[in-house]
């Protein structure tokens, strides 16, 4: 049983394209997904889908994200942030922005346990304690009454990881969680995402567009190209034997230190006159119902 | 410790502005035609008489020892006598002074409620007809100046619909008991709530006049700046957790929304103040500026002297005020 479900869902610029085409995935309790595909495919809208965080300028017109049973998009608004608030929780992309420059730690992490959740102050303090803890951060108490500004970036992204873990949420979406680190700090926090998500036994969405990531942290994995899912498939078979010519060619353009050549491959024009080709053809499909 | 710095080195640039303003002001009322003997003397007075009265206020020796004389006076807090009333211009000037500190910040709370409703309301609703009719009601309040929409109140809630008083500070038959000169105060604090509503009343429509066009500044760029933030990455995850728009807006938002608009609004309060030179002469409403007027008419030299140092003082003042604030609500200034 999944415990979230996207079916044939899509979203579209307001009076303009599709950005996904009929994606469909599921999420296992506690499996590990990673989303990868060039910059544009659509991988992060998918995160924000589902999280209720699309921008404005987006629609969704037609499928269904059902988490834990319950379709998000027949919701009403309100019961859907809630519900989304209380089971789902967002690892962001820069850690530099994603706190608030006016506000103490603390209460960043605890106004979800306590306005939400409705937690008493002192439980949802104690909570954050030890989460900050658990991601090795020294001095916590020291750390909930900093702001942002007094803190590094690798701080600030163990702290919203901290945050994310912090109601016990079953499902996370990780937008790209390392991209915006220094790449000595990147190996760090991906191994504490790696191990938050195994203690707490939590579903994670990672949303990467780095097959070396994908390989360490996660178990599924869906491709995507222009908002349409080319494959979809575990990711030990992935590595072994991509089934897709585009994975294919992806997974060849990965830059590996053994061979330089290799590592500045693009990916072939007729993988992607064939990709777009069936594209083309989901659009058709779409359009005559 | 570095705040205590600035505020120090403010301190001392502020004696210079001062003192600049001082000396510009003193020149050039002197330089400029008219002069207050001949206000003073009946028509057919004789040279004689000219140069006694003359001697009299001083006004025969040169402008810089005219300077030295009135410079050496005030820093032993003596601003010199009156002209046209012969009392102590230190004594006219802080007795009128309450009554403009009182209309600016009145004006200055209305214009922020007014503003800062606009501009929330306007972020809430975003997108709708209701946020096209605010940007339209706030380019309608900025193109208009604060004298005029003081006429258009006095046609409007002094004529049409006469609730609110058109001139004076306070009804002159009523009996009045305060000690200080700050009567919208005072009457508070004394829970003379009967006396508070009659000035109220008097003042409503000059400090609104005086709100308008400065609260549809704030509305703008508060708005402006509200937009700008609501797409920041922290915004969006306070979504996430659960909170709804009011909250994202107000506990998120806002607080970093504010900073850019803080400034301005000191400078623009400077401005206001400037404006109620005319705002009051316009509701004849016994202040500094009605009487500021009053003694260029008159060519009072020494009040006009003291009223616009007072001015300066209060300009600076003020924008050190801001600063102060602006560094005790942007943590990331609190602890640099």
């Amino acid at each position: 049983m999944s415990y979230l479900e996207i079916d044939r869902l899509s979203v579209r610029l307001r009076g303009g394209g599709p950005l996904l085409r009929q994606v469909s995935l599921t999420v296992a309790a506690g499996e590990v997904r990673g989303l990868v595909g060039e910059s544009g495919a659509g991988k992060s809208m998918i995160g924000k889908a589902v999280l209720g965080i699309l921008p404005r300028s987006t629609e969704i017109t037609a499928g269904r994200i059902v988490l834990d049973g319950v379709d998000l998009l027949t919701l009403p608004p309100a019961e859907r942030r809630r519900r989304i608030g209380a089971t789902c929780a967002l690892i962001p992309q820069d850690p530099l922005t994603a706190l608030n420059p006016s506000r103490r730690i603390g209460p960043q992490i605890t106004d979800r346990l306590v306005d939400i959740l409705g937690w008493p102050r002192v439980r949802a303090e104690a909570r954050a304690r030890e989460l900050l803890a658990e991601v090795y951060i020294p001095d916590p108490e020291r750390v909930m009454r900093s702001y942002p500004h007094e803190l590094s970036g690798g701080m600030r992204q163990r702290i919203l990881i901290a945050s994310a873990f912090a109601a016990e949420p079953k499902l996370i979406v990780a937008d790209e969680p390392t991209t915006a680190l220094d790449v000595t700090v990147q190996k760090q926090i991906l191994k504490l995402i790696k191990e938050m998500q195994e203690r707490h036994g939590t579903a994670l969405l990672f949303v990467t567009h780095d097959l070396g990531v994908v390989s360490k942290v996660c178990q599924s994995l869906s491709v995507l190209y222009a908002g349409l899912v080319v494959e979809d498939c575990a990711v030990r078979d992935f590595f072994r034997a991509p089934g897709h010519a585009y994975s294919a060619a992806l997974l060849a353009a990965t830059p590996k230190y053994t061979d330089a050549v290799a590592s500045l491959t693009p990916v072939p024009d007729t993988v992607i006159a064939a990709v777009r080709a069936e594209v083309a053809a989901a659009d058709r499909r779409m359009s005559h119902g | 410790m570095r705040l205590l710095r600035t505020f120090l080195m403010r301190l001392a640039t502020t004696a210079v502005t001062l003192f600049g303003v001082a000396v510009i002001v003193f020149v050039v009322i002197r330089v400029v035609p008219g002069n207050p003997i001949a206000m003073m003397l009946p028509p057919g007075a004789t040279e004689a008489d000219v140069a006694r009265l003359s001697a009299l206020y001083g006004l025969d020796k040169s402008i810089p020892q005219q300077f030295l004389i009135w410079a050496g006076g005030v820093l032993q807090g003596d601003f010199g006598t009156s002209i046209t009333t012969r009392q102590p211009v230190l004594a006219l000037v802080l007795g009128r002074l309450p009554a403009t500190l009182e209309l600016s910040v009145m004006a200055l709370v209305m214009a922020v409620i007014i503003g800062g409703f606009a501009a929330l309301t306007g972020t809430r609703l975003r997108g709708t007809r209701t946020e096209g009719a605010i940007d339209v009601a706030n380019g309608m309040a900025l193109s208009v100046p604060d004298f005029l929409w003081g006429l258009v109140l006095i046609l409007m809630f002094g004529v049409l619909v006469p609730i609110f008083h058109i001139s004076g500070r306070v009804t002159p038959s009523l009996d009045l008991p305060f000690v200080t000169n700050f009567y919208l105060f005072e009457s508070l604090i004394r829970l003379r709530l009967d006396l508070w509503a009659d000035i109220v009343a008097h003042m409503f429509m000059p400090a609104l006049a005086l709100a308008i066009p400065l609260s549809a500044i704030i509305g703008q760029l508060l708005k402006q700046s509200l937009k700008e933030t609501m797409h920041l990455d922290y915004v969006t995850l306070s979504r996430t957790k659960g909170y709804g728009e009011n909250h994202v807006i107000l506990r998120e938002a806002l607080p970093n929304a504010i900073l850019p608009t803080l400034t301005l609004v000191g400078v623009q309060f400077t401005f206001l103040i400037g404006g109620t030179v005319i705002i009051e002469r316009l509701f004849s409403y016994e202040g500094l500026g009605n009487m500021a007027i009053d003694a260029v008419i008159n060519r009072d030299l020494p009040l006009i002297q003291g009223i616009v140092i007072l001015f300066a003082a209060i300009f600076t003042a003020v924008n050190l005020l801001v600063d102060l604030a602006y560094a005790a609500l942007n943590p990331r200034l609190r602890h640099a």
